[in-house]
């Protein structure tokens, strides 16, 4: 039986609101046992012994929206190059997106995406499948099938669902199943644009795409969703108003969640200045009063979950003109120090940052992880939360280079990662793969 | 560059011109005088200059301008450069070819400079990140087309006798004008009042933080102004998606007799070209010789571009610091 012990560690568990100094014991893939008095006895025997150095021992962190190039597209990202950016970013559970080629939208794509995972992923994966066949946005998928076959969630991933109609039905359907909808909140009408509409845009003669297009959606759906019943949630908000609009649904008792990037917490549209393609992303980045108001949206609960939103590009597709070239950033190994940058600005507490990345899409995927607590499956990230370091996009383990924060200077990041009893990163040997 | 520091007071302190914004009034005022100087040159009978001899012009357009692209060869003709010009159009993107694959293709042929129109906003500056030369912005999507507000300021300065205090109405689609926009920035930083005229569905949001005043009715817009800038809105825009339909858009924007008569009685009419007669502006009023500056406009873009090349090209390095530089590079 295999057995490590993480020692002289500060245990953070956001879910009890643990926070302690102490130990905890893994033993043949589950967390055995953990607390402040724990191994103060003496150590295991034949257990490997991790001296934490004081730092923060937190459940895994887990990403529920995250782009890969497999099955279609591995030339931008395979399965196995994602899960080791994970790996390296302090992730332990990625859910993927169904926008691939083919599209996961049949059960035997479900599996295909969990037998590659099993083979060559070094994190856990979950899929979100399709909402409808082929992302079009007329037929639903087999909904039940597929959440049998293990899909945690239905989305259209960075397509919007735009009729209203299919989107009444697919409430009303899987409320039937407890299956949990998920919205890239944009209608397509009032998209057509490349970046957030604003002055700016109007400076660099780019098309803007208006909040409301994100605010219409949300709205809409949420008189279906009172209409139909059911779990809804928005993928990504990125403006004030869709903060203001959740929290009064909230108040008024609608089963609404959202979720918001770690680039939207940490990046507004000036950053776009002078056509810098890898800030184009959906939804657009928005002005620094929007950037606020996420922020203190995720500080006051209204937004559950942080997500990367990791969408690798390759180099042909981003170096072009700025409205030819592709939405999307990679944000894997970006999440966690783009997150610490708020908790050292003050706008929350580290426990706060760590709920929306640990136990709240646990909870609002059912997961059952997520958590410091004895058996359960033992996926944990060592953080060490002050040390300062300078983003090089060479060194990332994504082959994509497409992210926002070349050249950023961060504070802290993941040192180890274990996921299920297996130690799948450590800071600075490479160790796991 | 080594060579602008052996320089110490450049023409045109820039090694390209890509916008209006970043230019200072000065380099604006140094650019107008030399095309001064051009436009006499080009009413003689012999019109050929030499500055640019030896010296390779590539004109590199990926959206089809005959009147553009026609002036810039004509200017850089007279100046004594070899032009080349070259219409890309969607071909060589079907074959596969990417834009900086065409400006590191070019820029392998070593041209000195090159002038392009693209229809994305940013892809010239792009570009012009790629290679080793001058390059010229003529024109990207709606983002600037630098030329043409200096032939625009150029026209209203050699009639006006200057720009500052002056009112200008720029009326049309100020939503999809680059021409809008290098004519705001240019009039705001030489002094003059500007003011946008356009239904409000062809005006892009936080225009009126670019330094203009916002109307969207002739009758009040033109009130007094000087200077009656009219823009081309494209047929395809008038079958209701920004406006319900040509007779509708010239009943209310179109520049006839009575909308002009309330601007000044001496005020000028300009349009960038091509023009939509009987759309946005009336026949009678284009072709007005006592109001009109509309081919005059034409006239001073060779002389404009002209002086952009000779300017821009100033600031090369000479033929021995030219192989020099490029052994840098390479």
């Amino acid at each position: 039986m295999s057995r490590t012990a993480f020692i002289n560690a500060r245990l953070l568990d956001p879910a009890s609101g643990l926070d302690t100094q102490g130990g905890l014991l893994v033993a043949d893939g589950v967390i055995a046992d953990l607390g402040p008095a724990l191994l103060n006895d003496g150590l295991p025997d034949g257990a490997e012994i991790v001296d934490c150095g004081g730092h923060v021992l937190a459940p895994g962190l887990i990403d529920c929206r995250v782009f890969t190039g497999e099955p279609g597209a591995e030339y931008r990202e395979t399965l196995a190059l994602a899960s080791q950016a994970a790996a390296a970013g302090g992730v332990t559970t990625m859910i993927v997106m169904p926008n691939t080629n083919p599209v996961i939208d049949d059960v035997a794509l479900v599996d295909y995406i969990e037998r590659r995972a099993r083979d060559t992923a070094i994190v856990n994966v979950h899929t979100m499948a399709a909402l409808t066949k082929g992302l079009g946005g007329e037929q639903m998928t087999e909904i039940g099938l597929l959440r049998d076959a293990g899909a945690v969630a239905f989305t259209d991933g960075d397509k919007a669902l735009a009729s209203a109609q299919v989107m009444r039905r697919a409430m009303t359907y899987a409320a039937h199943f407890g299956a949990l909808i998920v919205q890239h909140a944009e209608e397509p009408s009032l998209s057509g644009g490349v970046m957030n509409e604003s002055e700016l845009a109007t400076r660099l003669g780019l098309a803007g795409i208006p909040a409301v297009a994100e605010t219409i959606i949300i709205e809409r759906d949420l008189r279906l969703l009172e209409l139909a019943g059911g779990r809804y949630h928005v993928a990504q908000i990125s403006c004030e108003a869709s903060v203001e609009i959740i929290r009064r649904a909230r108040n008024r008792g609608l089963p609404v969640t959202c979720g918001v990037s770690a680039a939207h917490l940490q990046l507004n549209e000036n950053d776009v200045q002078s056509y810098r393609t890898f800030f184009k992303l959906s939804p657009p980045l928005r002005g620094e009063a929007d950037r606020r108001a996420l922020v203190e949206g995720l500080a006051d609960g209204t937004i559950d979950v942080v997500v990367s939103s990791h969408d690798p590009q390759d180099a042909e597709v981003k170096r072009r003109p700025f409205a030819e070239a592709n939405f999307g950033a990679i944000g894997l190994e970006t999440l966690l120090p783009a997150g610490l940058a708020l908790v050292h600005n003050g706008d929350m507490p580290l426990a706060r940052l760590l709920a929306a990345l640990t136990h709240a899409p646990s909870d609002l995927l059912g997961l059952g992880r997520g958590r410091l607590a004895a058996g359960l499956p033992a996926d944990l990230v060592l953080i060490d939360t002050d040390t300062p370091w300078v983003l090089d996009p060479s060194k990332l383990k994504s082959i994509s280079k497409n992210t926002p924060f070349e050249d950023r200077r961060f504070q802290g990041r993941a040192i180890r990662t274990m996921v299920g009893g297996r130690t799948v990163y450590v800071r600075g040997d490479g160790a796991g793969h | 560059m080594t060579s602008a520091e052996k320089q110490p007071q450049a023409l045109f302190p820039h090694r390209h011109l890509l916008g209006i914004e970043g230019l200072s009034p000065a380099d604006i005022t140094a650019l107008l005088d030399l095309a001064d100087t051009y436009v006499e040159q080009n009413r003689q009978i012999d019109k050929k200059g030499s500055v640019l001899r030896g010296r390779t012009q590539i004109n590199l357009f990926f959206e089809a301008s005959t009147r553009t692209q026609s002036s810039f060869e004509l200017a850089g003709k007279r100046l004594g450069a070899d032009v080349m010009n070259m219409s890309v159009g969607a071909s060589s993107v079907k074959k596969g070819e990417t834009l900086i694959d065409t400006a590191v293709t070019l820029n392998a042929m070593h041209p000195d400079l090159i002038v392009i129109r693209h229809g994305s906003s940013g892809a010239v500056e792009l570009l012009s990140q790629k290679v080793s030369c001058s390059v010229i912005n003529a024109g990207d999507g709606a983002h600037e087309h630098p030329t043409q507000a200096l032939l625009d300021a150029l026209t209203i300065r050699r009639r006006k006798g200057k720009l500052q205090g002056l009112t200008v109405a720029i009326c049309g689609d100020i939503m999809h004008s680059r021409v809008a926009r290098s004519n705001i920035l240019l009039l705001n930083a030489m002094g003059a009042r500007v003011r946008v005229v356009a239904p409000p569905t062809l005006l892009p949001k936080g225009i009126d933080r670019l330094g203009v005043e916002v109307f969207h009715d002739m009758a009040k817009g033109l009130e007094g102004v000087d200077i009656v800038m009219m823009l081309r809105l494209q047929l395809e825009r008038m079958t209701g998606s920004y406006v319900p339909s040509q007779r509708e858009y010239f009943h209310f924007y179109g520049l006839d007799y009575a909308k002009l008569a309330v601007a000044k009685p001496d005020a000028l009419v300009m349009h960038p070209g091509p023009m939509n007669r009987g759309v946005e502006i009336d026949s009678a009023v284009a072709d007005d010789i006592n109001r009109s500056v509309i081919r005059e406009q034409v006239e001073m873009g060779v002389a404009v571009r002209m002086a952009v090349l000779d300017a821009l090209a100033r600031n090369l390095p000479n033929e021995r610091g030219a192989n020099e530089h490029n052994r840098g590079v390479a």
